[in-house]
C-alpha cells in the first residue's frame, strides 16, 4: 500500500445527456494524495463527474488526466482507479473473498498473490472472520467494509468514493466517515468523494467543490466554503439550517437597505442580497415591562443586549440538546432561523430582540456571487425597530 | 359487524376452493382419462360410458412398450431434448445479454426484427427449414433433428429481460476491476442469472421433449425416431391401438411430470417473467 498518489485534471469536461448538460465544461485539478470532495444537491453533476472520472461514462467534449496521461481512451480498469459505489455493488454471488480478490484476479494475478492481498485487506478492515461469507449475510457496514476493501486491494493511484455512506445508519455513518479519513491519512491515495450530505463535505473534505448545474459553484477548503461562500447557492447549501437571506435595495440616501437593517458595508450593486449565518444572529428574550408578571418560563436575555436590530417573534423552537434552534417571523416577512445556547430559556410565542454580526454577513450581487466590502466590527447599522 | 365479516370470509374461502377443484378436475381430468384408457382393453375402451378399467391390464405396459424400440425413442427424445436445451441456453443468454447491456449500432431494431419472428407462426417455416436440412443432407441425423431448433427467441427474449434488471452498479464495479464484456458476462451476469437460466432450460426441455412435427417431418428411420413420433406410429391408417397409445403417453408424459414435481418454482417464474407464452 505504498503507492505514488496522482493527480486528476479535468480540462473543460462536458457531459450531456440528451438535452440535458448533466457537467458543463468543469475545469478542477484534484493534487495528488489530496482528499477531495464533490458536495452538491441531486442532480448536480456530482456522480456524472465521478463516472466520467472513472471512465463509465464518456465524456462529450474536455480532457480527463489522471497521473500524467490523458485517459480518454482508456478502458475503466486500467486508469488506476477503484471506486466504492453508493449501494456497495458487491457481487452477490461470490464470497466476501472471491469479491475482494476479483480484481486481481481479472488482472491476472497469481492465487498465493491474490490469497495474500486479500489476507492483507482482510486485516486491515477487520474482515478477517468473514473471508467466507456472501454478502447477503453482511450487515451494511460489513458490506461497506467489504467494498472499501475491494476498491484497497488493488491498491489503486486513486480512489473514487460514490455517496458510499448514504445507505447508512447515523451512527455508522460517523463511524465509517471517521473510518476513510484514517485510511487516507495512512494510505496518502488521491480521493474523490462524492456526497449530497454538506456536513460529510465539509468534515471529511481537506478541499470541497460545491457543484449545481453541471458547474462546479465553489472549490475551496471547508472553511472558505462555509465562512467565503462565493455565491448565494453555495451560501444557501452549505450550512444547516441554511443562511438566512434578505433583499436589499438603494435607499433615497444612496444606502443598501432592507427590512429593519442598513447594509453597513459597501456594494457596486443598487440591489443586493444580505446573508447571516443562524450562528451570527444573536437572539434575547424581550424583557416585559416592569408593571408585567416577573419573567418567569419565557427566561430573559443573558446580559445587556447590544443594539437590537429588530424585535420578532419566536415561532418555533427546535432543543437540539448542545444549542436550540430559533425560527422567527425575520424582517421582510422572511422567515429566519437563529441559533441560541441552550440555556437560554425561551419559548415559542416570545417576542425577542436579534442582533446582527455585521461583520461576518455576506453580501451578494444580483447575479448571486458575492460582492461588497465586508463590514468592519463595530460598524453595525441598525434604524432602530422595524413596525 | 366482525361475526358477519368472519362468515363472509369463510363463505369466500369455501367458494374459491370449489372453483379451484373443479379447475384441477378439469386440468387432470384428460390426464386420468389416458392413465385409465392404458390399463384398459382394446374393446374395453369403446364401451359406453366406462371411464375406468373394470380390471386393469398391466400387462398392456410391457406389451406396448416392447411393440416399438422406445428404449431407443427415449433416448433419441433425451438426447434431442438435452442438445436443445444446451445450445438455447448458450445463444439466449449471450444474446440477451448483448441486447440487454451491449451498445452496438441498430440494436433495439435487430431486437425488434427479433421479436417480430415470434409472431410468424411455427409451422410456416417448417417446410423451408426441411428444404434447407435436406440441402445440407442432414435428414434422419441427429445434426437435422437438432440445429434449427438451437435459437430460441423467447429465449433470447426472456434472458434480455432479466439481464435488463440485475443493477446496472454491478457491472460497473465489474469494468472498474477490469472486466471486459465477457468476463462480465460470464462471471457476473450469468452466475446471476441462473433462475432465468433455469427457467429457460426447463421450457426448452418441455418443448424439445413434446416436439412432434419436426422429429416426425425430418427424421424417417426407427433409429432416430423420439417419442412422440413413436406414440404416434400406434395410430395407423388401418388400426388405432388406444390403450398402446395411451401406455406411451403415460410413460412419456412422466418425466415431465417428474421434472414439474421439483421445479415447480422455474414454472412459476417463467410465466412471471414474460406472461406471453
Amino acid at each position: 500500500m505504498t503507492r505514488e498518489p496522482r493527480a486528476v485534471v479535468l480540462k473543460g469536461v462536458r457531459k450531456r445527456f440528451g438535452d440535458v448538460t448533466a457537467v458543463a465544461d468543469v475545469d478542477l485539478e484534484i493534487r495528488p494524495g489530496e482528499l477531495m470532495v464533490l458536495v452538491g444537491p441531486s442532480g448536480c453533476g456530482k456522480s456524472t463527474l465521478l463516472r466520467l472520472i472513472a471512465g463509465l461514462e464518456e465524456h462529450d467534449a474536455g480532457e480527463v488526466w489522471i497521473g500524467d496521461r490523458c485517459v480518454d481512451e482508456v478502458a475503466p480498469g486500467s486508469r488506476d482507479v477503484a471506486m466504492v459505489f453508493q449501494s456497495y455493488a458487491l457481487y452477490p454471488h461470490m464470497t466476501v473473498a472471491e469479491n475482494l480478490g476479483f480484481g486481481l484476479r481479472v488482472r491476472g494475478a497469481g492465487p498465493a498473490e491474490i490469497g495474500r492481498r486479500v489476507s492483507e485487506v482482510a486485516e486491515v478492515l477487520g474482515l478477517g472472520g468473514l473471508l467466507s461469507r456472501r454478502p447477503g449475510q453482511l450487515s451494511g457496514g460489513q458490506q461497506q467494509r467489504v467494498a472499501l476493501g475491494r476498491a484497497m486491494v488493488r491498491d489503486p493511484g486513486v480512489f473514487l468514493f460514490d455517496e458510499p455512506l448514504s445507505n447508512l445508519d447515523a451512527a455508522l455513518r460517523l463511524q465509517t466517515r471517521d473510518e476513510i479519513a484514517a485510511l487516507h491519512r495512512r494510505l496518502g491515495t488521491t480521493m474523490i468523494f462524492v456526497t449530497h450530505d454538506q456536513v460529510e463535505a465539509l468534515s471529511l473534505g481537506q478541499r470541497v467543490a460545491v457543484m449545481d448545474r453541471g458547474r462546479v459553484q465553489q472549490l475551496g477548503t471547508p472553511h472558505e466554503i462555509y465562512r467565503r461562500p462565493a455565491n448565494l447557492f453555495v451560501a444557501a447549501f452549505v450550512g444547516s439550517p441554511p443562511m438566512n437571506r434578505l433583499r436589499l435595495a438603494r435607499d433615497g440616501e444612496g444606502r443598501l437597505a432592507g427590512g429593519p437593517f442598513v447594509f453597513p458595508g459597501s456594494s457596486p450593486h443598487p440591489e443586493a442580497t444580505l446573508g447571516v449565518r443562524p450562528e451570527d444572529l444573536t437572539v434575547a428574550v424581550v424583557a416585559p415591562p416592569a408593571s408585567g408578571p416577573p419573567p418567569g418560563s419565557a427566561g430573559t436575555r443573558p446580559g445587556p443586549h447590544p443594539s437590537p436590530e429588530f424585535t420578532a417573534t419566536a415561532l418555533r423552537v427546535e432543543s437540539l440538546g448542545s444549542e436550540q434552534r430559533i425560527h422567527l417571523d425575520g424582517p421582510d416577512d422572511a422567515a429566519w432561523v437563529a441559533r441560541a445556547p441552550s440555556a437560554l430559556r425561551i419559548a415559542a410565542g416570545d417576542r425577542v430582540d436579534v442582533s446582527v454580526a455585521w461583520q461576518r454577513t455576506h453580501l451578494f450581487g444580483p447575479d448571486g456571487s458575492r460582492t461588497g466590502a465586508a463590514p468592519q466590527p463595530g460598524r453595525g447599522s441598525h434604524p432602530g425597530t422595524p413596525a | 359487524m366482525p361475526d358477519a365479516r368472519t362468515a363472509a370470509r369463510a363463505t369466500g374461502g369455501i367458494s374459491r376452493t370449489l372453483l379451484l377443484a373443479f379447475a384441477c378436475l378439469v386440468m387432470a381430468a384428460p390426464f386420468l382419462w389416458m392413465a385409465a384408457t392404458s390399463l384398459m382393453g382394446q374393446l374395453e375402451v369403446f364401451s359406453s360410458g366406462r371411464l375406468f378399467p373394470e380390471s386393469p391390464l398391466w400387462s398392456n405396459y410391457p406389451e406396448a412398450l416392447t411393440a416399438q424400440p422406445f428404449g431407443r425413442y427415449f433416448l433419441n427424445s433425451l438426447i434431442f431434448a438435452t442438445v436443445v436445451v444446451a445450445g438455447q441456453v448458450a445463444t439466449a443468454t449471450a444474446a440477451g445479454y448483448a441486447f440487454a447491456r451491449c451498445d452496438f449500432p441498430g440494436r433495439d431494431t435487430l431486437f425488434m426484427v427479433f421479436l417480430a419472428t415470434m409472431m410468424v407462426p411455427a409451422v410456416i417455416v417448417l417446410i423451408p427449414r426441411f428444404l434447407m436440412i435436406d440441402a445440407l443432407g442432414w435428414i434422419d441425423s441427429y445434426q437435422g433433428l437438432v440445429s434449427t431448433e438451437l435459437v430460441s427467441v423467447w429465449g433470447i427474449f426472456l434472458m434480455r429481460q432479466y439481464f435488463r434488471t440485475l443493477p446496472r452498479e454491478l457491472e460497473d464495479a465489474a469494468r472498474v476491476d477490469g472486466a471486459g464484456h465477457w468476463r462480465i458476462f460470464r462471471s457476473v451476469a450469468l452466475p446471476l442469472a441462473k433462475p432465468a437460466v433455469a427457467t429457460l432450460a426447463l421450457f426448452a426441455f418441455i418443448d424439445a421433449w413434446k416436439n412432434f412435427m419436426w422429429p416426425l417431418l425430418v427424421t424417417r428411420s426407427m433409429e432416430m425416431r423420439v417419442v412422440e413420433v413413436g406414440i404416434a406410429a400406434f395410430h395407423s391408417t388401418y388400426e388405432i391401438n388406444w390403450p398402446y397409445q395411451m401406455v406411451a403417453g403415460v410413460v412419456a408424459a412422466l418425466p415431465i411430470a417428474l421434472l414439474f414435481l421439483f421445479t415447480q418454482r422455474y414454472f412459476v417464474r417463467g410465466i412471471q417473467l414474460e406472461g406471453i407464452r
